[in-house]
């Protein structure tokens, strides 16, 4: 569903994406991890074009995502950090993305008991607290049954409550023609939803594997301590 | 795609409070001059020197804050199935179209009803195409300058530089080489600064040679009336077409 060749990113001469080459197929969910300014959230913005790439191809669904834009009807995008109009209402601000989507016109009501903001849905968008933000930049990603889910760290500044509420869609969302492209930092929440697990480090890919193979049958395990290990080996072959 | 995301441009805008206070400005400093004047043509050319002044630095100055402030929605249009050209031009005839409406309603009609002659057209004409050259100034400005502060700063010496300093070099240029003949050097200093061309535009269909200044007299007798005024438009439009291209170049190879 995505393929990416050769991707490299420059912000000045800071080399941020180096030769990247990345291949996700539908029917899994992905977690993106790495540490902070690995490069996560730059990845996700060249596929979703927001960020321009200075060398390599980015696919998606075989249609390549330079000067394109109508492969994003099939994206659903959560951004880390919130940023939609400030003056703007919930609801203004759903029936926008209607209005540009098109389509059907009231699925709403679930999403937004599935994110509990019926409270704030006449509220502007810049009076929200953080987690509040997060969740409407949420129901807004699953708005139009996305295909491809790219999730920029989702849970990072909700509460425990809401975070379960999050990885439970996440989980419900998983079919097979449907691909999860999620970042995170938390290896239990990873561990819990994810099928396969990407680390980047510095801008390149060091580690791509399905968990169950880390896990290797094991019944008392820790990806967190499995991953560091594992990473800890990797970087020691770059070494040498 | 583009009329509706036009549209939302229109709507914001309209709802802006500056939008409105330019409309007053303009309306009452309209009527008040043709009210306080006894002679309608030269309340004209009256109203021309503020139009010069007051149209560019509105334009530029509030151009630039709204495309600031539009950071966000135009973020979020890029995650949607919408491409840059789309975002780009609509946010760009949007912010012209309502200053251009604004100034037609508010000056352009008042003096047509007061005055209804060719000048006044001119008058009209020169006043639109001002308000999308200094829009495509502003867009420009923000769109190679990240940070706000710089952007705006950048906007309001771009503003002084057209409407104020302009003039002085221009001058000086002609007094240190009166003797020489400056024709071609005139007229090319004059194609720079797209204040004056809209100035020599409406001066030169008015005749009044106390108001041709340098530039103006100096396109009269090299080209004559006629000429001169249609190669001022013409430099005119690409005072509009050049800025926003290149901005619109800029904005669409831009990291979000
Ligand atoms: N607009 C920008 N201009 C300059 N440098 C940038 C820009 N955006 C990101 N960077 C740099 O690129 C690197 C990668 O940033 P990115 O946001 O992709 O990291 P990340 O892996 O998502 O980190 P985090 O875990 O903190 O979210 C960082 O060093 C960051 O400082
Ligand atoms: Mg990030």
């Amino acid at each position: 569903m995505i393929e990416i060749k050769n991707l490299n990113k420059y912000y000045g001469k800071f080399h941020v994406l180096k030769n990247l080459d990345l291949n996700l197929e539908k029917g899994e969910i992905v977690a993106l991890m790495g540490p902070n300014g690995s490069g996560k959230t730059t990845l996700m913005k060249s596929i979703l074009g927001l960020v321009i790439p200075d060398k390599g191809e980015i696919k998606v669904n075989q249609i390549s995502v330079k000067n394109n834009s109508s492969y994003r009807k099939i994206i659903g995008y959560m951004p880390q950090i919130a940023n939609y109009p400030e003056n703007l209402k919930v609801s203004e601000l759903f029936k926008l993305i209607r209005d540009i989507r098109g389509g059907d016109d009231s699925p709403d009501k679930e999403l937004i008991a599935d994110f509990r903001i019926e409270e704030i849905y006449n509220k502007n968008f810049g009076q929200l607290s953080g987690g509040y933000k997060q969740r409407v930049t949420a129901a807004i990603a699953f708005m139009h049954k996305p295909s491809l889910l790219i999730l920029d760290e989702p849970t990072s500044s909700l509460d425990p409550l809401s975070s379960e509420i999050m990885k439970s869609k996440i989980l419900k969302e998983k079919k097979e023609s449907n691909l999860i492209f999620v970042s995170s930092h938390i290896a239990s929440e990873v561990e819990l939803i994810a099928d396969r697990i990407i680390y980047m480090l510095e801008g390149k890919i060091i580690l791509n594997t399905l968990i169950k193979n880390i896990k290797n049958g094991a019944t008392e395990f820790k990806l967190g301590k499995a991953l560091k290990d594992l990473i800890d080996m990797k970087i020691k072959e770059k070494n040498d | 795609m583009i009329k509706k995301i036009f549209k939302y441009v229109v709507f914001e805008l309209i709802r802006s409070r500056i939008v409105w206070a330019y409309a007053v400005f303009l309306l009452l400093s309209t009527l008040g001059l043709f009210y306080l004047g006894q002679n309608s043509s030269k309340t004209v050319i009256s109203i021309l020197n503020i139009i010069l002044f007051i149209i560019p630095l509105v334009s530029i100055i509030f151009g630039t804050i709204h495309l600031y402030n539009s950071k966000e929605f135009i973020e979020f249009l890029l995650t949607q199935p919408v491409d840059r050209k789309t975002v780009y031009w609509s946010e760009y005839f949007g912010l012209a179209c309502v200053f251009s409406f604004v100034f037609t309603i508010c000056t352009g009609i008042p003096v047509l009803i007061f005055n209804f002659s060719f000048t006044s057209i001119y008058l009209i004409t020169s006043g639109i195409i001002l308000t999308f050259v200094f829009i495509s100034l502003a867009f420009l400005s923000s769109v190679i300058n990240n940070d706000k502060v710089k952007g705006i700063g950048l906007s309001i010496i771009l503003w002084l530089y057209f409407a104020i300093i302009f003039d002085g070099l221009i001058m000086s240029v002609f007094y240190l080489f009166r003797d020489y003949p400056l024709e071609k050097i005139i007229i090319f200093l004059t194609s720079l600064n797209p204040v004056d061309l809209s100035r020599v535009m409406v001066i030169l269909q008015t005749d009044v040679s106390a108001m041709m200044g340098f530039s103006g007299a100096t396109i009269q007798n090299y080209m004559g009336s006629f000429t001169g005024k249609v190669y001022a438009f013409a430099i005119l439009i690409l005072w509009i077409l050049i800025p926003s291209y290149i901005s619109y170049k800029i904005f669409s190879r831009k990291n979000f």
